[in-house]
């Protein structure tokens, strides 16, 4: 079970304490003892369960710390004692310390499940010097060394591939569980798995401020980032235990003083309190539960910077998106040909040839296109570039025109019925209109999965674009948002930001972009999330939360791992108070007797933690 | 003053209120700026005046054993 050595000390102790306790009732049972005997007799399992409660009760009084928990524990159980309940007294103390040994037990075990997923980083890296192979730790490896990842080891550092090829999996990185190829010039981040050649690589960063690294100490820190319900609890925990051991003093002292009862029934229910007046449940199992998702979502590739996002998040109203590289590829695809009075393929061999030249991404994608279709692209002369219109040259002495409708005016032919959408490129080849070719930037394939998803859920979609009218509006309508606001400049963004934030009644508003020129919008929203970030530095700072391979739907399990994580805290936090609440409320009428109290103590915290437990649990979408 | 901030790892630390206490008495001291304990992580994370190093770890000690006589802070 991989115990600890004070846990299986403590493991031996209770053994030992159960079969003594077990003699002593039974002998008591059958002999009738005088009370002197009963007294020690029950005091040896007592002892050997509890001896360090009751001495660190001792020190901590020299210390000044009253509501101590082991200070509060002796004084019930010696409490029972004196009062006549031994065996209860020996029982109490003793499940009480089955109670911590299984907490610790399960809090262990809890965090060695995080650590084992967070297990990306390895201990140490094969670097080539001076003809040499030398293990070394990661941290002592240097910008620009080669190092040699094995088939079946991690990538210790950030490197680009410079000798052989294999495929790394990245899903401790991404969630992405294809493989990824690699090959000389390719980029490999570390804690990524080699999984199917011996490459060598030259390290582009240093260990520290590698992707794994990075993560880890983004996930490690996120604890720092408190939820409200964290801090309430850390708020309430200050208070709760004076409270109630005020309430225990009050019953034991001032009840009978007014009742004219006993004192001695009243002080036994008083016990009880002190039994109910650690705060644990709560204090171990709210942050427990933050760690766990945050934790669980690393693995899913979806950095959470704290448990505060994930509150956020959870009551998420609106997504705003950004398109160009968010929603869609950001990559330029021919997407429509359209020839008048010409074959397609003598369209796109006067366009290809006209944009050959240039470097601009709309003509390199004509180019590809080209290529794809198995065109050879002609030689072009007295190639001119015409700023913000297009292109002209001459192919076989025949005069090329490629550009938009301004270009056109230009040359006496007014397009006025201009049917394509998106940014078309319209070609004149000798002063005859050929035709259109339209260029577009593609959905992702999971874009209107997530949107649709999105509008189940309940949460509005809106897209922020830079592109024109035409374009961000087909566009929003083909992935079904419930808003575009088109042609806007950087600044725009954060002031329509602003505006559905302040416009939204309830729920919290994400913005989600690729971190690369949106800073500004992902600092105003009140979430911002970055996509496509892997071994991007710069988003990986910019946002709260960053998802790390580029697909649209991580979005919905990064909302669906924050609603689980809430409603797991919410559980705990009303599942700890509840149940105390009521044993306090039937202690204190004297329906219930010192094992509620416990269980109310000790058993709701194994349940709450383990309930804790479940936030790591992977999320299906 | 310098104030420099480091991070330790604790052993044996079991209860989480524990840390709780830990972390206020901590931040109380003299010369400490700032202190979080990471319950889940078993690590302080600790602010303090680099030139009263030792003064400062050995009340930090002293914090921790005071709440929890079996916790010990690893420093480095």
């Amino acid at each position: 079970m991989g115990l600890t050595r004070k846990q299986k000390r403590m493991l031996i102790r209770i053994i030992a304490s159960v079969v003594l306790l077990a003699v002593d009732m039974v002998a008591s049972h059958i002999l009738s003892l005088p009370k002197a005997v009963l007294i020690v007799i029950y005091l040896i399992p007592f002892a050997v369960a509890g001896y360090d409660v009751v001495w660190k009760a001792i020190r901590n009084i020299g210390h000044g710390q009253v509501f101590d928990e082991n200070f509060l524990m002796t004084i019930a159980t010696i409490g029972a004692m004196i009062i006549g309940e031994y065996s209860e007294g020996a029982a109490v103390m003793l499940f009480y310390q089955v109670g911590e040994l299984f907490q610790s037990i399960a809090t262990a075990r809890s965090r060695r499940s995080v650590a084992e997923l967070m297990d990306i980083r390895p201990d140490s890296a094969v670097v080539l010097r001076d003809n040499k192979r030398l293990q070394v730790h990661p941290s002592e490896v240097e910008v620009g060394e080669l190092i040699e990842i094995r088939v079946g080891e991690k990538v210790p550092i950030d490197a680009v591939v410079i000798e052989g090829v294999s495929s790394l999996d990245t899903a401790a990185l991404t969630g992405e569980s294809m493989p990824r190829d690699v090959g000389v010039g390719s980029e490999t981040l570390s804690g990524s798995v080699n999984l199917s050649g011996n490459i060598v690589c030259r390290t582009t960063k240093p260990f520290g401020e590698s992707t794994a690294s990075k993560i880890l100490e983004l996930v490690e820190n996120a604890s720092s980032k408190k939820a409200r319900a964290e801090s309430f609890i850390t708020r309430f925990a200050r208070i709760y235990t004076p409270c109630v051991v005020a309430a225990a003093v009050l019953v034991a002292v001032i009840v009978p003083l007014v009742t004219g009862d006993e004192f001695i029934k009243w002080i036994t229910r008083a016990l009880n309190f002190l039994v109910v007046s650690c705060p644990c449940a709560l204090v171990i199992s709210v942050p427990m539960s933050f760690f766990g998702g945050i934790g669980g979502a690393s693995r899913q590739g979806i950095l959470i910077k704290g448990g505060n996002y994930m509150e956020t998040l959870s009551k998420v109203s609106t997504v705003i998106f950004d398109k160009t590289g968010t929603l869609t590829k950001g990559e330029f695809e021919v997407s429509r040909v359209n020839p008048v009075g010409c074959s397609e393929r003598e369209l796109i061999e006067s366009a290809a040839a006209a944009e050959s030249g240039s470097n601009h991404p709309i003509a390199q994608s004509l180019v590809r296109y080209a290529g794809d279709i198995g065109l050879t692209i002609p030689d072009v002369s007295e190639y001119r570039e015409i700023a913000g219109k297009g292109v002209e040259c001459t192919l076989l002495g025949e005069k090329i025109c490629a550009g938009n409708t301004r270009l056109m005016e230009q040359e006496g032919l007014a397009l006025d019925n201009d049917k394509s959408h998106g940014t078309s490129v319209h070609i004149m080849r000798n002063g005859k209109y050929l035709g259109f070719v339209e260029i577009s930037d593609k959905p992702k394939e999971d874009s209107s999965r997530t949107i649709s998803k999105l509008g189940q859920m309940g949460i509005r979609t809106v897209i922020l674009t830079g592109d024109g009218k035409e374009t961000g509006e087909a566009v929003g309508k083909l992935l079904g948002v419930d808003r575009v606001y088109t042609e806007l400049l950087p600044e725009n963004k954060v002031e329509i930001t602003e505006q559905i934030i302040s416009s939204s009644e309830k729920g919290s508003t994400v913005f989600v972009g690729d971190g690369i020129n949106d800073a500004p919008v992902l600092s105003r929203a009140d979430v911002g999330i970055a996509m496509g970030a892997a071994g991007s530095d710069a988003a990986i700072e910019a946002a709260d939360i960053v998802i790390m391979d580029d697909k649209p739907s991580g979005i919905i399990k990064a909302i669906k791992i924050s609603r689980k994580t809430l409603r797991i805290v919410y559980q705990n936090i009303w599942f700890a108070l509840i149940v105390k609440a009521v044993v306090l409320v039937t202690s204190a009428v004297g329906v219930t007797n010192m094992w509620a109290a416990v269980f109310a103590d000790v058993g709701v915290a194994i349940i709450a933690v383990l309930n804790a437990m479940r936030a790591l649990g992977t999320q299906k979408d | 003053m310098a104030m420099v901030k480091k991070t330790y790892m604790m052993e044996d630390l079991d209860c989480a209120n524990c840390a709780r206490k830990m972390q206020d008495a901590v931040c109380k001291l003299e010369g400490v700026d700032g202190c979080e304990i990471n319950f889940m992580m078993q690590k302080m994370i600790i602010e303090y005046d680099d030139e009263n190093e030792d003064k400062i770890l050995k009340q930090v000690k002293k914090c921790v054993k005071r709440v929890e006589p079996d916790c010990t802070v690893l420093f480095k």
